[in-house]
């Protein structure tokens, strides 16, 4: 008789299966709308469009990134620029006033209460039709607001553009494993596009039609992960959400793993928490693919990345006890055999080759993302690196973001 | 918004899933049945060449022990009892794999009984031990015996070791259970040189019967022994 373990264990590897496959059929249904666009495009109309910059503790990467927006390839005077300063105690407010003196720019002080309260202040104050954020560790390509506008223009009832997110530089091997995780992320974000079931609008660049603001509110806290929680509240409220994947934004990854798992550990806590603000949507027929993908999706990574690495770490644990037992047993007796390896001794059970399927489509996401960013076919190295390190740090963020929510702890920005 | 669900999607995708894993489950079962073909080889391979052993221990038991062959006795014997165990591990306890696990217990056996004959007759040094071991509940000793076994094998080649499962359903192996008198909470149990040993005995203690075991050997020899042996399974 199968033990309940297995039970669990097939269920979730046939769960996972079930979600490559479904976005791997969504690429193939979708593909040839999949425009990648490489000189400058003209709009016939330039709408008036407010980036808000939200600071706190920057002025290391503020100076880019405004200097990025001030290169944006857009009307100037269509372009409303917001410096917010949200109480920085470093020399950030030093280098936002050194903008002052461009006429697009307007600079703002205030005391520091989250980067929600810095974004609500910036809606307060704009006077455009659309509305955006730029992270200050992050910098937009020149080509990257045009082309998010031009969704706006042939889609009326698009009410928010999420840009491409990829990593500004990467030095070290963290960075690099990042690297190839964000070009899987924009696969994926764009066929969340395609299904109508985006759950992040990007603190870099996604751009919203006032109305959003209007209609549901302004931003809120959402367990430190504001920009979360109104792709929420949207889905909520059938707000049309959509990818633009040859909009570029670079943004400045963590250096190291601990920093890595400070900012996913917000990240996975904001998801968990809100997936149970919203609760009431999930499996609701009129909430769409966001009801019955996106959400279920998540809430099976949550499940299952901790459960496999669990099974994964008392495989492990097992055959170190075997070999200690065997230390135990006759100290060090080394006597010499013959390691003829024998193809008989490869695991051919069921999970093995549904496993490697899962690892070939994540793979193809990680090929075909970086295709829609860098314009290039083929692996990078960057695979190398991103195995090993998210499967065996990953499951300590998603483990420590449900402890977190059971004991209501909250994480830390930073 | 698009709120219309595809529903045709979502059932495809389901059914695209379902039949990955039955062909996942059927090239695994492909591969099962594979294994098991090259384990029910292996055993006829080595009936074949106890068999051949044994007419010709018989043909030539009248002549001088030079005749006997280097390839008297089969070297598959270990090969076999390490697979048998993987796939007792790995692919179930099915009917097939007992099955293979009794076919072996008597191979086993009768290669113990010949090895014991030849080595009588011709005075070659090797040494014979019976070990008992139990699957049916957690026996964590047997495991230890187990290693301490392998590694006097393959420190002593010609130190023959026959394992045997304490709860297999097989009359012969019950015969032996009581001829040597093993009770199943005595065990792990050795049977070495006549000699019934209970419960786990740590590598050196056995080293040192294994060794007095080959001097008793050499104090009868009709003719210089060969080489003849190759290591031999535990479990």
């Amino acid at each position: 008789m199968a033990s309940i373990s297995s039970v669990i264990f097939y269920i979730l590897i046939f769960l996972s299966v079930y979600v490559q496959v479904f976005f791997f059929v969504t690429f193939l249904e979708n593909r040839k709308k999949i425009v990648i666009r490489n000189g400058k495009i003209k709009l016939a109309k330039y709408p008036a469009v407010t980036i808000v910059v939200s600071c706190w503790n920057e002025e290391k990467t503020v100076y880019k990134t405004v200097r990025s927006l001030l290169n944006l390839n857009y009307p100037k005077n269509k372009l409303k620029i917001f410096l917010i300063d949200d109480g920085s105690t470093d020399n950030t407010w030093n280098i936002l006033r050194k903008f002052e003196k461009y006429p697009n720019i307007k600079v703002f002080h205030k005391e520091n209460g989250g980067k929600y309260t810095a974004l609500n202040l910036g809606l307060e104050n704009m006077k455009s039709d659309f509305f955006g954020g730029l992270d200050a560790d992050s910098f937009a390509d020149p080509e990257s607001l045009i082309r998010i506008m031009s969704f706006f223009e042939k889609d009326p009832s698009i009410m928010a553009v999420a840009p491409s997110v990829t990593i500004n530089d990467s030095k070290n091997i963290v960075q690099r494993a990042q690297k190839a995780e964000y070009h899987m992320g924009i696969y994926f974000r764009k066929m969340l596009g395609f299904l109508g079931a985006i759950n992040v609008t990007p603190g870099p660049l996604t751009i919203f039609r006032k109305k959003v603001f209007d209609d549901l509110g302004s931003y809120r806290h959402g367990h430190n992960t504001e920009d979360m929680e109104i792709a929420y509240r949207m889905q909520k409220n059938s707000y049309k959400i959509e990818h633009c994947n040859d909009a570029y934004v670079y943004t400045n990854t963590p250096t190291t793993i601990r920093k890595l798992y400070k900012q996913r550990l917000r990240w996975i806590y904001g998801f968990v928490n809100n997936t149970i603000d919203y609760r009431s949507v999930l499996f609701k027929k009129k909430y769409g693919n966001f009801a019955f993908f996106t959400l279920p999706m998540g809430i099976i990574s949550v499940i299952s990345i901790p459960y496999l690495f669990g099974r994964m770490i008392y495989s492990l644990g097992d055959f170190l006890y075997s070999k200690i037992t065997v230390l135990n047993t006759i100290g060090f007796h080394f006597t010499i055999k013959n390691f003829n390896f024998d193809t008989f001794f490869i695991n051919m059970q069921s999970f093995a080759f549904l496993i490697v399927l899962i690892y070939f489509l994540i793979i193809f996401s990680i090929i075909f993302g970086r295709k829609m960013t860098e314009g290039k076919w083929g692996l990078s190295l960057d695979v190398i690196y991103f195995f090993p390190i998210f499967s065996i740090i990953a499951p300590f963020w998603f483990m420590k973001a449900v402890y977190n929510t059971i004991l209501s702890k909250k994480p830390a920005w930073r | 918004m698009n709120n219309n669900i595809d529903w045709k999607k979502y059932l495809i995708v389901f059914l695209i899933t379902v039949s990955l894993f039955l062909t996942a489950s059927y090239v695994s079962n492909y591969f099962s049945n594979q294994k098991i073909n090259q384990l029910k080889s292996i055993q006829d391979k080595i009936a074949i060449d106890i068999l051949s052993s044994e007419t010709q221990f018989s043909l030539l038991s009248e002549l001088s022990c030079k005749n006997i062959s280097d390839s008297v006795f089969s070297g598959e014997l270990g090969e076999l009892g390490s697979k048998l165990e993987w796939s007792q591990q790995n692919l179930g306890a099915t009917e097939e794999v007992s099955y293979l696990q009794k076919y072996y217990s008597l191979l086993e056996i009768k290669d113990y009984l010949l090895a014991k004959k030849i080595s009588a007759r011709c005075g070659v040094k090797s040494a014979f031990i019976l070990y008992f071991y139990t699957t049916a509940e957690n026996c964590s000793e047997c495991e230890r015996q187990g290693i301490v076994l392998t590694t006097l094998r393959d420190k002593y080649p010609e130190l023959r070791v026959y394992s045997f499962d304490y709860s297999i359903e097989l009359s012969a192996v019950k015969a032996m259970l009581k001829i040597y008198k093993i009770k199943d909470t005595e065990l792990p149990a050795l049977v070495l040189d006549d000699e019934l040993l209970t419960g786990f005995h740590p590598i050196d203690e056995l080293e040192k019967k294994v060794q007095e075991s080959f001097k008793l050997q050499e104090t009868k020899p009709e003719v210089t022994p060969k080489k003849i042996l190759n290591p031999q399974i535990a479990p």
